[in-house]
C-alpha cells in the first residue's frame, strides 16, 4: 500500500548483495530455511560479509545465525521500527549524505503537502483525524469498533486514490466509499468501452509540493513529528529491548545504506498476525524508503510468504475481497452497479492502474466467454458481489449462529489452525454438511468423534447433525500445476505418478464438482443461476495429456494456465505475450492480468513457468560484465521482473548510484526495440518502468496512465509514481504506522495513554470468545505462537510422517529458567497454560533462549507455544489455538496470534 | 555457489522411478533427464568427503530426513517418541537408524549478554585410519575407491566389534536387520555422479561435499574469515577438526567448529584401538580383546533390551487413545529381539 504491489519487493537471492539484513517478525531460518540459504551466502561472502540482525522475543535458530539479537516484547515492532525511523531522522549521516536527500526527495512523497485539516496521532492523543463510529451493514459480522473517514488524509487540494481500494489491501466490501475521486473534474462520460473518457474524467489535479521539505504540512515534517517521541528510552520501555542493542540495530541499518550499500528487511507472519499487522509492514516500507533501499539489489523487503503457494493464492485469489490480480471484488456496499460504476469507483486514472478497464473486461471475458458482450455489460450482473467481511473468522461466527449450511475444507484444518479453535470446532457441529479434502483424516474431518469437546462431553456424535464427507487428496507429484512462491515466482510442476485409489487433485475435484452442478442447474430460468450456467468451464484434457495415466478425466492444467495468461478472444491458440496486449473492448480474454506473459505461446516448451535455466542475465556497464537475476528460472509476475521498483536502483539521471549496486539503468544509445529510437532502460533485470521513457521525461499534465508520471517516478502502480511515506489511501487505520498495544496486553500504551489499542480494530464480543482486559493480573504472561522447522502448519503434512514426527514428537511450552523457578517447574514437566478461552497442557522446555524482559520497569515473561499439534496423526498433542482469541486487524482481518496473554501453572 | 563446481550433480533430482506404484509408466519426455544437469557415471576415484561448516548450520534436520529417505531408514517407533528436553534434539544420537544427527548446544550466561546456540550435523567421519575397519573380523567394512568407509550389510555378522572401536560413537546395530550400520557417504549415489543426499538437502551449504583437497581449501578460507571477525574475548578460537593428519590420518568428514571439540561432544584426541596396544603382544592381546568383547556384548544386550522395553512402554502410553489402524505398517520397525 506504500509501494504499489502486495508482494515481496525483491527475491531472496538478492540478499547475497545485502550489506545488512534485519530479520524481524520472522523466524526465517526455521520457517523459510531454503530462502535463508541466501542470508547464509551473504554471511559467507568474502570479503565484507553481511551483518545479520534478528529482532524477536525468542532466541531462535535464526538468532543463532545472527550477529545482533534485539530481544523485543511480542507485538511492539512498530515502536521498535518507529524508533529506528526517529534515530535515522536525528542522525547526522542522513542529512550529510546527499544520496538520502536525493532519493527521498525524488522518489518518495516526502515533499507532498497534505490536506491542512489533517491531524496526527500527536495532535489527537493516539488517533488520526476523521475517526467516527462504524455503521454495521446487512451482514452484521464485520466487527469494526470504529471507522475513519479518510478525507483529511488526502493530498492538499487533490486526492491520489480513494480509501478502500482492495488493490492496496482489503476491506473493499465493508466500508462504503464515494465513487470517483474528490477534486476530479466531474464531467459526463459515456461509460462505454473502451472507457477511455471514463478514465480521463477521473484524473485529479496535481499535488502541491515543497521541495525544501520545510512546510509543516509536508509529508516529511509530518513524519518527523509523528515519530519524534519514539526515542531509544521510549523504545526500551515499551519493547523491553536494551537501549544499546536497539541503537546497534538502528546504526547498522543506517550505516549499511547509501549509494554503495544496501540493507534488506525480511518479515513473515510475525508481523502480519496483529491487530495492526499491515501497519508493521508499512513501518518497514517507510524505513526502507527513507534509507533509499527500495528497488535496489540487496535492499527492499522480503515478505516471506507461506509454503508453498500462499502468494499464488492471493494472486489468483482464494480471498473473498478481491478478484484476480488484486482488483476489488464487486460489492453491494460500493457503487458497483454496472461495469462503468465499478470502473469509476476502482480505477486510478494516473499510474499503471489506469488500465483497470482492460484488466477487468478481460477478466469478465474469461469468466463468461462468449456470453459476455458489450451489450450485456460483459455479464457483470451475473458476477457475485460481497456483502461484508466473509473471511475466515466472521464465516465461522456465522456458522456458529447457524447461518452457514455447508463448508468445503480443502487443504485447511481449522480444528487445529483456527483461532479459538474450540469455538470453531463447535461451529462445525452446526453445519448440515462438511467436505474435507486432505491427505489424511484431519482433526477437522474427525471433530465429530474425537475432538476435545467429545472427550469432555460438550458434544456427542449422536447430537451432531453434520454430515462429514472425506475425500483423499493427490500429492504434488501426482498432478500438474504451478506454485507461486514467496518472490512472485511461478513455477510449474510435472506429474510423476498417478495418485493411488480415489485420491484426486484439488483441480479434479473442483472441475468435476462444477460440471455436475452445471448439469444440476441446466435449464433453470432463475436469474440467480444464470451466472453459473453462463460461466465458461471447459478444461477437458487433450487425449495426449492423459495418455500415459490411469486417471483419464484429470482436467488440463495447461488450459487453466492459458486462461490465466490470456488469449485473443475466440482464438485460444493466440496467447497474449503480456498484459500490455490487453484491451477493454472484449477482444482479449485474461483471467489474471498480472500473470499474463507466463505462457506466451502454446506448448509446454513455451511455458515460461516451466523453464529451468539457471543462467543469470548479464549486462555490460562501463565495459565491465555484470551478472544479475536468473530470468529464465521460472517466471515472476509482473512481466518477469525480479526486483520491483528497480527504476530506483538508478539515480534520477538514469545512471547507477554506484557500480557495486548497479541493477537497472538508462542507456541513452541502446535502441528501443519497438520504435528503434535510441534510449532504453536496461541492466540486470527486467526494468520495472516504461522501457523507452527517458529519465528527463516530464509528466504530462492531465494525462492518464504512465503518461501522468515523469521519468523519475519509480513506483508506477501509485497514482503519483512515488513511494509513500504517507499513505493517503489504501489503509483504513491511518496514514502513518502508530504504536498500539495488542488487544490483550500486559502493558499500558506508553506513547498514547488514552488509546491502548487500535481504535478501528475488529472484534467479536460473542459468547465463547472472551478476552482479557489490559494488564489483567490473572493472565500476566505474553503468549506467542509459532512454527518449528520440523512441522508444517497444523501438522497434516508432518505429524503423519514418522521421519518428521520423531524430530519434534510432543507439544512443548518454551519458558525461561526464571519463570520455571517461579512456578516450580522442571524441564519436561507438564504445565497448564490458560487464557480466557481455554487451557491446554504441554511439557515445559526450560531454556535460557527465553529471556525475561524489563518492560516499563517490570519483569515480563514470554511463553512460547508451537501450534502444530492436534488429536490425530502419528504424534499428537493439545491444540494451541484453543487459547487464541478471534480478533482482527481492520485492513485484512488477520487475527492476533503472535501476541496475547496467558497464565501458566505446573500441571 | 562455489559448491557447484565440485558437485556437478548438485541440482540433480532423485532418479525418477520408471514404474510407480500404480504400474503406469511415467512419461519422462517432459522431465529433463539427470544427464541434463550432470554427466553420467561415477565421480573420479579420488578422496571425497564432507566439510561441515557448523557456523552456518541452522539445525533444520533436513540432512537427517534426506538421509533416512534415501537410505530407507525407519523412524524409531514409527515416529512416536518422547520430548528429550535437550534443546531441539529429539533423535539424540548417531546409531544404526540415524546416520546423520544434528546436535544442539545452548550456551548462555545468566544475564544473556553472552549467548549462543551451536548446531552441528554429525556423521561418520570416514577416517583415513578407521578403527572400525581395523577391528572388523569379517571384512564387512571396506574402504572404497573414494577413500570412504562402508559397511556391507550382507557380510556383517553383527559382532559389534566396530561399535567399540569407533572413537566417535558413530556405529550401532540397526534393529531392523541386526547388522552394524552407519553412513555410507551415499556410496550408491556417488556411483551415479550424484552428491550424498544430506549435502544436497542442506539449504545453507553447511554440509559441503566434494574432493577433500578442494574442501580443505574452502574450509581454510572460511576459517580465516571467521578469525578476522570480532569475537568475545572469553570465547575460544574457531578451528578445523580433522582437516589435517594430526589424528587418524585425517577425517574425510571434517568440521569447522566454533569452539573446542568437547563442546560438540567430539574427542580432542581420537585414537585407533591398536594405538593403545604395545607392539607384538600378539595373541594375549587378542584374548583380552575377546574377553572385553564378551563383556561389551553383555552390556550391549542389556541396553538393547532396556531400550526395547522403554520403546514398548512409550508406544503404549503415547498411542493409548490412538486407533491402532493408524500406525504405518511400512515404517513400523521390527520388534527388538
Amino acid at each position: 500500500m506504500r509501494l504499489g504491489r502486495g508482494a515481496a519487493t525483491t527475491y531472496p537471492g538478492s540478499l547475497v548483495h545485502s550489506d545488512a539484513i534485519l530479520i524481524e517478525g520472522s523466524n526465517m531460518a526455521e520457517c523459510h530455511p531454503v530462502a535463508f540459504r541466501w542470508v547464509m551466502q551473504a554471511k559467507l561472502r568474502q570479503p565484507n560479509p553481511a551483518t545479520i540482525m534478528h529482532a524477536d522475543p525468542r532466541f531462535t535458530r535464526t538468532t543463532a545465525m545472527a550477529d545482533i539479537h534485539a530481544p523485543i516484547r511480542a507485538g511492539t515492532d512498530i515502536a521498535f521500527l518507529g524508533g529506528i525511523i526517529n534515530h535515522v531522522l536525528n542522525s547526522k549521516r542522513w542529512y550529510d549524505e546527499p544520496f538520502f536527500q536525493e532519493y527521498v526527495k525524488t522518489y518518495t512523497n516526502a515533499a507532498t503537502l497534505i490536506n491542512p485539516d489533517f491531524k496526527d496521532t500527536e495532535d489527537l492523543e493516539g488517533v488520526f483525524s476523521g475517526l467516527g463510529p462504524y455503521k454495521e451493514g446487512k451482514w452484521g459480522l464485520n466487527g469494526f469498533i470504529g471507522q475513519y473517514v479518510s478525507k483529511t488524509w488526502q493530498y492538499a487540494g487533490t486526492a491520489v486514490g480513494e480509501a478502500g481500494r482492495s488493490a492496496a489491501t482489503a476491506q473493499s466490501g465493508e466500508q462504503g466509499v464515494q465513487s470517483g475521486q474528490p477534486g476530479a473534474a466531474q464531467q459526463p462520460v459515456s461509460g462505454k468501452p473502451p472507457y477511455d473518457d471514463l478514465v480521463k474524467s477521473l484524473v485529479p489535479p496535481p499535488a502541491t509540493t515543497d521541495p525544501t521539505l520545510q512546510n509543516p504540512m509536508s509529508v516529511f515534517q509530518l513524519l518527523k513529528k509523528h515519530y519524534s517521541r519514539y526515542t531509544p528510552e521510549m523504545v526500551a520501555n515499551i519493547t523491553g529491548c536494551p537501549q544499546d542493542q536497539f541503537v546497534r540495530v538502528a546504526d547498522t541499518m543506517l550505516n549499511n545504506s547509501g549509494p554503495d550499500k544496501t540493507s534488506a528487511i525480511c518479515y513473515a507472519v510475525g508481523w502480519t498476525q496483529h491487530t495492526y499487522g499491515p501497519q508493521m509492514i508499512g513501518t518497514a516500507a517507510l524505513l526502507q524508503l527513507l534509507l533509499g533501499n527500495m528497488g535496489r539489489p540487496g535492499g527492499g523487503i522480503v515478505a516471506l510468504r507461506g509454503h508453498a503457494t500462499i502468494q499464488g493464492s492471493t494472486d489468483v485469489p482464494t480471498l473473498y475481497h478481491s478478484i484476480h490480480g488484486y482488483m476489488a471484488a464487486p460489492s453491494i456496499l460500493k457503487n458497483h452497479e454496472t461495469v462503468a460504476d465499478y470502473l469509476k469507483t476502482e480505477t486510478l486514472a494516473t499510474g499503471y492502474w489506469a488500465n483497470t478497464p482492460k484488466f477487468f473486461v478481460s477478466y469478465l471475458k474469461s469468466v463468461y466467454g462468449d456470453a459476455a458482450t458489450a451489450d450485456n455489460d460483459w455479464g457483470y450482473a451475473w458476477h457475485p458481489r460481497i456483502t461484508g467481511d466473509h473471511s475466515h473468522m466472521p464465516m465461522m461466527i456465522a456458522m456458529a449462529e447457524g447461518r452457514v449450511k455447508g463448508m468445503f475444507a480443502v487443504g485447511q484444518n481449522p480444528a487445529v489452525g483456527g483461532q479459538n479453535a474450540g469455538f470453531q470446532r463447535k461451529a462445525l457441529a452446526n453445519l448440515d454438511w462438511l467436505v474435507v479434502k486432505d491427505n489424511f483424516e484431519t482433526e477437522t474431518a474427525s471433530f465429530w468423534y474425537r475432538s476435545p469437546e467429545i472427550q469432555n462431553g460438550e458434544l456427542s456424535p449422536e447430537s451432531i447433525k453434520t454430515e462429514v464427507f472425506f475425500f483423499p487428496s493427490a500429492q504434488v507429484g501426482e498432478m500438474e500445476g504451478t506454485f507461486t512462491n514467496t518472490q512472485r515466482l511461478i513455477k510449474f510442476h510435472h506429474k510423476a505418478a498417478d495418485p493411488p485409489g480415489d485420491a484426486r487433485s484439488d483441480m479434479w475435484f473442483t472441475y468435476h464438482l462444477g460440471k455436475r452442478l452445471k448439469q444440476l442447474y441446466a435449464g433453470s430460468k432463475e436469474p440467480r443461476d444464470q451466472g453459473f450456467l453462463n460461466m465458461t468451464w471447459d478444461y477437458e484434457p487433450d487425449p495426449e495429456e492423459v495418455a500415459n495415466w490411469r486417471i483419464k478425466d484429470e482436467p488440463s492444467a495447461l488450459k487453466v494456465i492459458r486462461e490465466i495468461n490470456g488469449f485473443v478472444t475466440g482464438k485460444p491458440d493466440q496467447h497474449l505475450a503480456g498484459f500490455a496486449a490487453l484491451k477493454a473492448d472484449g477482444s482479449t480474454t485474461c483471467a489474471s492480468w498480472i500473470y499474463s506473459g507466463m505462457y506466451p505461446k502454446p506448448g509446454i516448451e513455451n511455458l515460461r513457468a516451466a523453464s529451468r535455466n539457471p543462467a543469470p542475465k548479464t549486462a555490460k556497464l562501463n565495459g565491465k560484465e555484470l551478472t544479475g537475476a536468473e530470468l529464465s528460472w521460472g517466471f515472476a509476475w509482473p512481466a518477469n521482473r525480479r526486483a520491483l521498483y528497480n527504476r530506483a536502483s538508478a539515480k534520477p539521471d538514469g545512471t547507477p548510484w554506484s557500480e557495486a549496486k548497479a541493477w537497472v539503468w538508462w542507456d541513452p544509445n541502446m535502441p528501443d526495440p519497438t520504435t528503434g529510437k535510441p534510449g532504453q532502460w536496461t541492466g540486470l533485470d527486467v526494468p520495472d518502468f516504461a522501457l523507452a521513457k527517458a529519465p528527463s521525461a516530464k509528466a504530462k499534465p492531465g494525462a492518464t496512465g504512465l503518461d501522468a508520471l515523469s521519468g523519475t517516478d519509480p513506483f508506477i502502480m501509485k497514482a503519483d509514481g512515488k513511494g509513500w511515506l504517507f499513505a493517503a489511501s489504501g489503509l483504513v487505520d491511518g496514514p502513518f504506522p502508530t504504536h498500539y498495544e495488542p488487544i490483550e496486553s500486559p502493558a499500558p500504551n506508553l506513547l498514547y495513554p488514552k488509546q491502548q489499542s487500535s481504535p478501528v480494530l475488529k472484534r467479536w464480543d460473542i459468547d465463547g470468545n472472551p478476552r482479557a482486559q489490559p494488564a489483567d493480573p490473572q493472565f500476566p504472561y505474553v503468549l506467542t505462537t509459532y512454527r518449528l522447522t520440523e512441522h508444517h502448519l497444523s501438522g497434516v503434512m508432518s505429524r503423519w510422517l514418522p521421519w518428521l514426527a520423531e524430530l519434534q514428537p510432543e507439544l512443548f511450552a518454551e519458558i525461561s529458567p526464571e519463570l520455571a523457578a517461579e512456578k516450580g517447574v522442571g524441564n519436561t514437566e507438564y504445565v497448564r497454560i490458560s487464557t480466557p478461552r481455554g487451557q491446554i497442557v504441554a511439557k515445559a522446555l526450560v531454556t535460557r533462549r527465553m529471556q525475561p524482559l524489563t518492560v516499563n520497569g517490570k519483569t515480563l515473561h514470554h511463553v512460547g507455544l508451537p501450534w502444530h499439534f492436534g488429536y490425530q496423526g502419528v504424534v499428537t498433542g493439545d491444540v494451541t489455538n484453543n487459547l487464541a482469541l478471534m480478533v482482527g486487524d481492520p485492513n485484512v482481518t488477520i487475527h492476533e496470534g503472535k501476541a496475547f496473554v496467558c497464565n501458566l501453572e505446573k500441571a | 555457489m562455489a559448491q557447484q563446481s565440485a558437485t556437478p550433480a548438485a541440482t540433480t533430482a532423485a532418479p525418477p522411478s520408471a514404474t510407480p506404484a500404480g504400474g503406469t509408466p511415467v512419461p519422462l519426455a517432459s522431465i529433463p533427464p539427470a544427464s541434463a544437469y550432470a554427466p553420467p557415471g561415477a565421480f573420479p576415484p579420488e578422496p571425497l568427503g564432507f566439510y561441515t561448516d557448523t557456523s552456518v548450520c541452522i539445525g533444520c534436520k533436513a540432512c537427517e530426513v534426506a538421509c533416512k529417505n534415501w537410505n530407507g531408514l525407519s523412524s524409531r517407533n514409527g515416529g512416536v517418541n518422547t520430548l528429550s528436553g535437550d534443546s531441539y534434539d529429539n533423535t539424540r544420537r548417531l546409531d544404526g537408524q540415524h546416520w546423520r544427527h544434528v546436535k544442539f548446544i545452548e550456551q548462555f550466561s545468566e544475564d544473556r549478554t553472552n549467548g549462543r546456540w551451536l548446531m552441528m550435523s554429525d556423521v561418520c567421519k570416514h577416517c583415513v585410519q578407521a578403527g572400525c575397519l581395523e577391528v572388523c573380523p569379517t571384512g564387512a567394512i571396506m574402504r572404497t575407491e573414494y577413500d570412504t568407509v562402508v559397511i556391507q550389510a550382507d557380510v556383517c555378522n553383527g559382532c559389534r566389534d566396530c561399535i567399540g572401536a569407533c572413537p566417535f560413537g558413530v556405529i550401532d546395530i540397526n534393529p531392523v536387520n541386526n547388522t552394524a550400520m552407519k553412513c555410507t557417504l551415499c556410496y550408491d549415489r556417488l556411483h551415479r555422479g550424484m552428491e550424498p543426499a544430506c549435502a544436497q538437502a542442506c539449504p545453507t551449504a553447511s554440509i559441503q561435499f566434494g574432493p577433500i583437497a578442494e574442501l580443505k581449501q574452502r574450509a581454510q578460507a572460511r576459517l580465516e574469515q571467521l578469525k578476522s571477525q570480532p569475537r568475545p574475548e572469553s570465547r575460544p578460537e574457531p578451528r578445523l577438526y580433522g582437516a589435517d593428519e594430526s589424528f587418524l590420518g585425517g577425517l574425510n568428514a571434517f568440521y569447522l567448529l566454533d569452539d573446542e571439540p568437547e563442546v560438540y561432544g567430539l574427542p580432542n584426541h581420537p585414537a585407533l584401538p591398536s594405538q593403545h596396544l604395545p607392539a607384538n603382544v600378539g595373541l594375549a592381546a587378542v584374548g583380552a580383546v575377546g574377553v572385553g568383547l564378551l563383556g561389551l556384548l553383555g552390556l550391549r544386550k542389556r541396553r538393547m533390551d532396556e531400550f526395547a522395553a522403554e520403546a514398548r512402554a512409550e508406544q503404549i502410553s503415547d498411542r493409548g487413545a490412538t486407533d491402532p489402524g493408524m500406525t504405518l505398517g511400512s515404517d513400523e520397525e521390527a520388534p527388538h529381539a
